[in-house]
């Protein structure tokens, strides 16, 4: 019970989110109206997924400093949660860009980037799926997940930066500061950032544990 | 030490080149086989195409030609000479003289690319030397990355078809850089417009490098 207390809080965290986000009252204004709370879901997504892909690489470091099968079980079973999150991210993006912005791709820089983030890691399953022996497998993906991890940086952080958006916060586009994201839109935000990242890192945990039990049970048949 | 290594590494690849001038005369070919076809495809006269629709089909013809000039770089090496390197030269040696040796190759592709680009397709670039600014950092850029994407591609069993997948990707904002940089040399807009674009992509191809010197010992080990 004592080293479950996290799951108990994300479970908490995540009601907390799901009841209160939907139910608050959130600021009025023009076109975003009720899509405001867009907020609890779509951005976390992406907090998400970055935290949970950089779990992948430090997984990935540490089976080239030390391989075992348990790091490179990890690193895999993260970057697969990771695309999930992803997906899921540019499904609700999506969905909101349809009422908000008018299209559900506007080719945004962010958007594009986020695509290309998804394709770098349907990559990396590719390149998993195409060795047969274990150890080799887990040795070339794990040097593709760095390095493919530093090829994403500069895409994610530096190149939106560089153009206009139609993302808050870009190209003259007001940000979180810049309106009343009062402390009612913050008191939901960060509780729901902790809850989804916290999530994710239940599933990768619980995934993993599988995996490796599995491997186990293969060797001894 | 790992100076020498590198020279040498390059002298033998450059060597090698000489003797078996079929992979550089293919890669000639290909080029000036891909420009042609656009010219016919498009079927127009000189100075016809757009601004923009000129750049970035330049781009991708030099994204594709790297990528199968690159490609090569590890596939070719037999089991014997790779094992002998294994013995007796650094990994970071290799990587090296790797890198740099593709960056060579692409500059000579890439200005023989253009220059054949621009006679057949009309020149509309106003700022000629910033666009051969961009030419040379796409060059390295391209040698950069696709160098250590080649080496992971030639490990897997189907590293053709690998080799365009896992560099796509990798690639990508690298591309929109040198787009965005060409295009302004291309409307000759003044130079400091670009000095943006300019320093990320000495950014990325520094990122790239050092991973690439990081990684690669432990991608050679296999």
């Amino acid at each position: 019970m004592k080293k479950n207390w996290w799951k108990i809080l994300t479970v908490l965290l995540l009601v907390f989110t799901v009841a209160v986000g939907m139910l608050s009252d959130v600021p009025r204004l023009a076109i975003l109206n009720e899509t405001i709370r867009n907020l609890y879901f779509h951005v976390p997504m992406w907090f998400g997924m970055i935290l949970i892909l950089l779990v992948s690489v430090v997984y990935s470091i540490k089976y080239l400093r030390k391989p075992s099968i348990k790091n490179d079980i990890i690193a895999h079973e993260a970057a697969k949660v990771g695309i999930l999150f992803g997906v899921l991210g540019i499904v609700t993006g999506m969905e909101w860009a349809k009422f908000t912005w008018g299209e559900y791709w506007s080719n945004d820089p962010k958007q594009n980037g986020a695509a290309i983030g998804l394709l770098i890691y349907f990559a990396y399953l590719v390149l998993r799926s195409s060795f047969a022996e274990q150890q080799q497998r887990a040795r070339i993906s794990a040097v593709y997940n760095i390095f493919a991890f530093a090829a994403l940086i500069p895409l994610l952080f530096i190149l939106p930066r560089l153009t206009d958006s139609l993302h808050p916060g870009n190209g003259g586009n007001p940000g979180f500061n810049a309106y009343d994201l009062d402390s009612s839109l913050r008191l939901v935000f960060y509780p729901a950032v902790l809850g989804w990242t916290l999530l994710g890192i239940w599933i990768v945990n619980v995934k993993s544990r599988f995996e490796l039990l599995r491997q186990r049970l293969y060797e001894n048949v | 030490m790992l100076f020498k290594e590198v020279i040498y590494l390059m002298q033998k690849d450059f060597l090698l080149e000489w003797r078996q001038k079929y992979a550089f005369n293919g890669m000639l070919l290909y080029v000036s086989s891909t420009v042609f076809v656009c010219y016919l495809s498009f079927g127009l006269r000189s100075n016809a195409l757009q601004v923009p629709v000129w750049n970035a089909l330049f781009w991708i013809i030099m994204l594709f030609t790297s990528v199968n000039a690159i490609a090569k770089s590890f596939m070719q090496e037999n089991r014997g000479r790779l094992l002998y390197f294994y013995s007796i030269v650094s990994p970071q040696g290799i990587i090296l003289a790797k890198i740099l040796y593709n960056a060579c190759l692409m500059l000579v592709l890439a200005l023989i690319c253009f220059v054949f680009y621009a006679f057949v397709l009309g020149n509309p670039v106003e700022d000629i030397p910033m666009f051969l600014l961009s030419i040379l950092l796409g060059a390295i850029g391209f040698a950069t990355s696709l160098t250590m994407i080649s080496g992971i591609a030639s490990k897997a069993a189907n590293s053709s078809t690998l080799m365009a997948v896992l560099s796509f990707p990798v690639i990508v904002p690298m591309l929109l850089m040198l787009i965005k940089m060409s295009k302004n040399a291309m409307d000759g807009l003044e130079r400091a417009a670009s000095l943006d674009e300019l320093l990320t992509l000495l950014a990325i191809n520094m990122i790239v490098v050092t991973v690439s010197y990081i990684l690669f010992p432990y991608l050679w080990r296999s």
